[in-house]
């Protein structure tokens, strides 16, 4: 579903990935760990589109596509979805308007009808609900004044509206308490864990993965995937450190 | 306009004839036979135009008075505006449709026109309204078609109601003592060069009088628009709100496509009785001018207000994104005790645009307050300006103000400028300014279309949301129009 061949990206002129291959198929949930400054975010944003992340080298198909030469919300029409590290305010927009408007947007791309306002309401109110989020809480300014677990929450009632085919999801377990943790994790299940689907899931700790277990674990280090293997390489990660997993 | 049939081929026609103007949407002109006054600027142009309106002699002698005192006057200079000359005797300052018999409703007028207002995008409400749908909200539409109110209506209701609400050349004629005794007392003829040549050639305007204890039953909006080439555009407005009453008035504004510049000088002057509220809202849209700037409109307007009254208020709201060069300053002069002034305002310039904008507060009275908001968002090679004088007279006890003035930057060949002046001669006044410069943020702009918005989509989000806490003031038909103006204004801005 996601193929990632030998892809190198730079940042403000700096190598950060060096020919990362990745292949993640239809129905699965791979695990991206590593250290700190590994790459992880990038990949993300390479992935996403993000202006000043510049492919170098390599190729990426999303579904057959050429996804490196789309622009990032042909990206989201075409069904990927990055849940944000750091999600970002936009204030005075409240968030039932910036998601009408993408996710109409996104309808119109793919040639589909515009949702109503009733219709969109009735999609926000209930994504929210199973994500515990108060629906109240879809009125105010897109992320402005919300917690670090209130944003994290935000994203993931975002992708149960947008219902993507594939997400890329970066430590969206970051700044969780147990219960959040818990509550996310059953979100990324419901919505993402379906044959037709994948998902990257980009994290430093085992924790996420006690609720979302994945198929496939990668390391991420210095630009590339140094290992891979299944769920057990997780546990090992966080019993041994990156260091010593890797040698 | 009743037949179903009949409005969709309007708004059939009206759309593909928009659609025709790649550039600008609203650009196109129509075909209403003129009669001209002759060219130029003298006295006799002064007389032709208050013998076409049949005004008494009074209206004539005010009116030459203030082209006597023109004059004498120069033209202002301390704007951050680059102003090229105007040569006041290359344009015509009068022209209105032929002489029609008058009508009694909107129904009756030239369907032209009303095709006009199609291309315009009036409200849904009001073309609702227009069309004499059962239960559609009451908005009284006066429209001036160039120079001339065409046809007013709810007149009749808010007759009902004792509100009047007429142009200004009916007004004259049938309100004398009313028009006589507060037109200039809030602008006076010799406040500035601009306000002075309105005083003698004024075209045409609204006259609105909210008579004590009432509440005016409908907003009142009116369109103007310049319909004529080589047509100076010169509005008055005299706004008059008895002990208290309130009454909301919309203005709203877009011109045709034109190569040359054209000048447009308003005057709105507004009384406020003790305990009386006016809330004027505009939306302001004349042509900006090409790319290149070229053509476009110098829009050089004084607006005024003045709170005569104890605990009257007066709310200015704008949204400016059109003109070549827009020069204005909506104002309040708070002198009735406990008086209270706003100002809300959002003004876009792009390409080679160019805005000097804000507001005075005079505080006269005690217990005054004032409230500016101001939001300036400057893209393309445009010079954005906002300049604003808090002032507190010596006798002005327990003054408060409160100033907000934020700048929003697209790309880096623009320019965002604050002026505040603040003069305070009283020790009691509390006086709060806060300004903030800002560049449009990348992260919320990918952050937006990494959702599936494209990039000028995300764009006019991040504005709409940086500038609501002034559209929010506007009444809801208008702020939904201000909300399609801002990311019309902005398109190919970023990129």
């Amino acid at each position: 579903m996601l193929e990632i061949t030998d892809l190198h990206a730079t940042v403000a002129g700096k190598a950060i990935l060096n020919g990362l291959t990745l292949s993640v198929p239809a129905g699965e949930i791979h695990a991206i760990m590593g250290p700190n400054g590994a790459g992880k975010s990038t990949l993300g944003y390479v992935l996403a589109g993000r202006p000043g992340y510049e492919a170098t080298g390599g190729a990426v198909t999303f579904d057959g596509q050429d996804l490196l030469g789309m622009e990032p919300h042909e990206r989201a029409a075409a069904g990927l979805f990055l849940g944000f590290q750091y999600p970002v305010e936009i204030p005075g927009i409240s968030y039932l308007q910036f998601l009408r408007e993408s996710l109409n947007s996104q309808r119109r791309s793919r040639g589909e009808p515009d949702l109503s306002g009733g219709e969109f309401i009735k999609l926000a109110r209930s994504q929210a609900a199973l994500l515990g989020m108060h629906a109240e809480m879809l009125k105010r300014p897109v992320n402005v004044g919300f917690s670090g677990g209130e944003k994290k929450r935000a994203e993931m009632v975002q992708m149960g509206i947008m219902n993507p085919k594939f997400a890329v999801l970066d430590e969206t377990d970051s700044g969780l308490d147990i219960d959040a943790l818990r509550a996310v994790g059953a979100g990324i299940n419901r919505i993402m864990r379906a044959p037709e689907k994948g998902v990257l899931l980009i994290t430093h700790y085992q924790r996420l993965l006690d609720y979302v277990e994945p198929d496939r674990v990668h390391v991420l280090r210095n630009g590339r995937i140094e290992r891979s293997g299944g769920p057990e390489l997780a546990h090992e990660l966080e019993r041994e450190g990156y260091t010593e997993a890797a040698a | 306009m009743t037949d179903r049939a009949t409005d969709t081929v309007r708004n059939r026609e009206a759309h593909e004839a928009a659609e025709k103007l790649a550039d600008y949407e609203w650009g196109f002109v129509s075909n209403v036979e003129q009669e001209f006054a002759p060219k130029g600027l003298s006295e006799d142009t002064v007389r032709f135009i208050s013998a076409k309106k049949n005004e008494p002699e009074w209206m004539l002698d005010w009116r030459l008075k203030a082209y006597r005192a023109w004059l004498e006057m120069d033209e202002v200079s301390w704007a951050k505006l680059d102003i090229p000359p105007i040569d006041y005797q290359d344009a015509y300052y009068y022209a209105a449709p032929k002489q029609k018999p008058k009508l009694g409703s909107l129904d009756e007028v030239d369907p032209e026109i009303l095709r006009v207002y199609e291309k315009l995008g009036i409200p849904i409400e009001e073309q609702k309204v227009l069309a004499g749908v059962e239960g559609a909200r009451k908005v009284a539409v006066d429209a001036v078609f160039d120079s001339v109110s065409v046809a007013t209506t709810f007149r009749e209701e808010l007759k009902k109601a004792g509100v009047i609400f007429l142009s200004i050349s009916e007004a004259i004629r049938e309100y004398p003592e009313l028009v006589q005794k507060y037109l200039g007392s809030v602008v006076p003829q010799r406040d500035n060069y601009f306000a002075c040549l309105n005083s003698a050639v004024f075209s045409d305007g609204t006259f609105v009088y909210v008579p004590e204890g009432v509440r005016c039953p409908m907003e009142l909006s009116t369109y103007f628009r310049i319909n004529a080439e080589n047509t100076g555009q010169f509005e008055r407005t005299l706004i008059v709100a008895d002990k208290d009453s309130y009454v909301s008035y919309l203005e709203g504004c877009t011109a045709p496509m034109r190569d040359e510049n054209q000048l447009h000088a308003a005057v709105v002057e507004i009384f406020a009785h003790e305990d009386a509220e006016v809330k004027y809202s505009t939306v302001q849209n004349w042509y900006p001018g090409d790319a290149e700037g070229k053509g476009g409109i110098f829009n050089f307007v004084t607006k005024r207000a003045l709170c005569s009254g104890d605990r009257s208020k007066v709310s200015w709201t704008q949204v400016e994104t059109g003109s070549a060069i827009t020069w204005k300053y909506p104002s309040c002069i708070l002198k009735g005790d406990g008086s209270v002034g706003e100002f809300y305002s959002v003004a876009l310039t792009n390409n080679r645009q160019q805005a000097d904008t804000g507001t005075k507060m005079i505080h006269i009275g005690a217990n005054t307050r004032s409230t500016i908001v101001s939001k300036g968002i400057s893209a393309g090679r445009s010079n954005n300006t906002y300049r604003g004088l808090v002032r507190v007279l010596p006798r002005a006890e327990n003054v408060r103000n409160f100033t907000q003035c934020d700048s929003l930057l697209l790309g880096s060949d623009c320019g965002a400028h604050t002026v505040p002046y603040i003069e305070v001669k009283n020790p009691t006044a509390q006086i709060e300014h806060e300004a903030t410069t800002s560049k449009i943020s990348e992260d919320q702009l990918f952050y937006a279309m990494s959702r599936g918005l494209d990039q000028e989509a995300a764009v006019a989000l991040i504005v709409n949301g940086f500038a609501r806490e002034v559209l929010k003031q506007l009444p809801m038909e208008f702020a939904v129009e201000a909300q399609k103006l801002l990311g019309i204004s902005l398109e190919g801005s970023v990129g």
